[in-house]
């Protein structure tokens, strides 16, 4: 398992990482990983705005289908646009070119309270 | 003979395994005057009997095979060929549900899939459904399927007044619950100037309610200019002359396929036919047979992009029914395959030239006028000079035909106006036979 030493993140195995003020986010390689190959990407629209744990879009893999969740509350400032078109994205490179939602967070506080890179990688290894 | 499959044998055993002594011990908890209650019926008599009886009863029905009929409104009499329900009786064909199991129905599974293939190519669309219920529930999915396009964020929905009046009931009665705002149909006016950017969809159908050919194109243009999706009712037997209405750029596209080789059968089975585009496939409603290779790249069919639905996020599909008319989305298909283009043109044509036959004929009577200030199909509208239920009463008795559909019940404004549904079933005598009846009525 592969993991971003900058990023935080959620136990529904969301990544976040802090970019000039905002939070970008994706979901882990573990995550990918247990999904298999991911077919289709469902993301929110700019401007929508979600509070941390809420479902803000959904991953559709040949195995399974799942929500994504806020890692931290805020707006929406930009999606992944190429994920439209390439979902496959998501696998190939889930911290870079597999990104999601990038958020301007309303609660920066949040993003401190995630799991570091350590903490993740234990709850991983604790799921099995 | 008693068709009762336990033997005492098998009731001494099912008692020792629960630990009773007895079938009256065994009902010991049920009140005694509960227990074996006197039913009041006559004494049993044979299944000879039996069906006398019964056919006794059904012979004082009054069926539209027989005698003209010129009743529409939603449920249409056309030719059935007789293919049809040759191949739909077959024993492999009977079932109602869409197969979960593709290594078993593969003969099902192709049929659903021509069906959905000749759907598109009949509206126009992209992709098509395995079906729903009725026309009715199909609208209704479509209306919850726009809303879940709209992400919930948009949560109007306008139908015309001129959508079938029981069709805008169901929409009703299925998103009750969701906080939707549903309005439009109030009045006598088409809904297009309250379109705003909380519009999720805007229902029309095609040719409306009164039979007329509405301008899908100016219906599109006004809902795509706030967002909203354009819903289409159609008539597929329409389409087999009208040009669909995906050109038009309808986004949905639903509607009643009983007319497709389903005959008229009160209180159904009839079909829902869905239709929509690419863009919207994981928000459609219902389920969806896809075609694709097995492992030794042979063609083979199979349920296509369940995840969406009851598979595993039952929570957030767009629809949890799923039940599909397989039995009749067969007979469309088989209709369809029968018919084909030329075949369903002509029979389209048939009732276009029989109703407006049917139509110029009546509007020379003094009293009856037909009104037509846009184009129509096969159903029109006649201004009577009395009550149309009068009308049907003498028509019934005095003539054995079937009238038409009286708009007063459900369109304050129609109050004596008649809907007139002619079809290729119609002869020309039939129709003749109708005027020589209305005759007696003008003034």
């Amino acid at each position: 398992m592969k993991l971003d030493q900058q990023a935080r993140y959620a136990k529904t195995h969301e990544w976040a990482r802090r970019e000039d003020g905002e939070i970008v986010c994706g979901i882990s390689d573990h995550a990918q990983e247990s999904l298999s190959d991911i077919v289709y990407v469902e993301l929110p629209e700019v401007g929508d705005v979600f509070e941390q744990g809420e479902s803000f879009g959904v991953v559709e893999s040949v195995k399974a289908a799942s929500d994504l969740y806020a890692p931290v509350s805020g707006e929406i400032v930009a999606v992944n646009q190429a994920l439209e078109t390439t979902p496959e994205l998501v696998n190939q490179d889930p911290y870079g070119e597999g990104w999601m939602i990038r958020i301007r967070p309303s609660r920066p506080e949040e993003f401190e309270q995630l799991l570091d890179a350590e903490a993740y990688a234990a709850l991983v290894a604790e799921e099995g | 003979m008693p068709y009762i499959p336990h033997s005492d044998e098998d009731r001494r055993a099912m008692l020792a395994a629960i630990g009773a002594g007895s079938m009256a011990e065994l009902f010991e908890d049920v009140p005694e005057h509960v227990r074996f209650p006197e039913l009041l019926l006559p004494p049993a008599i044979s299944e000879m009997e039996v069906r006398r009886e019964v056919e006794a009863l059904a012979s004082q029905n009054i069926t539209a095979s027989g005698r003209p009929s010129f009743l529409g409104a939603g449920a249409y009499r056309h030719y059935v060929p007789a293919v049809v329900d040759a191949l739909l009786r077959r024993g492999e064909f009977a079932t109602a549900y869409t197969p979960y199991q593709p290594e078993i129905s593969q003969g099902t599974l192709q049929a659903i899939f021509e069906y959905q293939s000749m759907i598109c190519a009949l509206t126009g669309m992209e992709v098509s459904n395995a079906s729903h219920y009725d026309g009715a529930t199909s609208t209704a999915e479509a209306v919850i399927t726009a809303i879940n396009v709209a992400r919930m964020k948009r949560r109007k929905v306008l139908l015309s007044p001129y959508v079938h009046p029981e069709y805008r009931a169901v929409v009703r009665t299925y998103t009750q619950g969701m906080g939707l705002q549903i309005s439009g149909d109030e009045g006598a006016a088409e809904p297009t100037d309250r379109l705003d950017d909380d519009t999720a969809a805007l229902v029309v159908q095609y040719p409306d309610f009164l039979g007329r050919i509405t301008d899908l194109r100016a219906a599109a243009e006004a809902a795509h200019a706030v967002g909203a999706l354009l819903i289409v009712v159609a008539d597929p037997i329409a389409l087999g002359l009208l040009k669909p209405p995906g050109e038009f750029g309808a986004d949905i596209v639903v509607g009643e396929g009983q007319n497709l080789g389903g005959g008229l059968n009160f209180g159904g089975p009839y079909l829902g036919f869905f239709a929509t585009r690419m863009e919207h496939v994981r928000k459609m409603a219902g389920r969806l047979v896809g075609q694709t290779v097995d492992t030794e790249g042979k063609r083979g069919f199979v349920l296509t992009l369940s995840t969406r639905e009851q598979h595993i996020r039952r929570d957030k599909a767009t629809s949890n029914i799923c039940t599909n008319e397989g039995l009749m989305a067969l007979a469309a298909a088989i209709y369809m395959a029968a018919l084909g283009r030329c075949g369903l043109r002509r029979v389209a044509e048939l009732c276009y030239h029989k109703a407006h036959y049917a139509a110029a004929r009546i509007n020379i009577l003094p009293g009856f006028t037909v009104l037509h200030e846009m184009p129509f199909f096969k159903e029109f509208v006649v201004r009577c000079p009395t009550a149309v239920s009068e009308i049907n009463d003498t028509l019934l008795a005095e003539w054995d035909i079937i009238g038409g559909y009286d708009l007063g019940q459900v369109y304050p404004h129609l109050k004596d106006h008649m809907l007139l549904c002619v079809t290729e079933m119609n002869s020309r005598e039939e129709i003749d036979t109708l005027v020589e009846a209305l005759e007696d009525f003008a003034v």
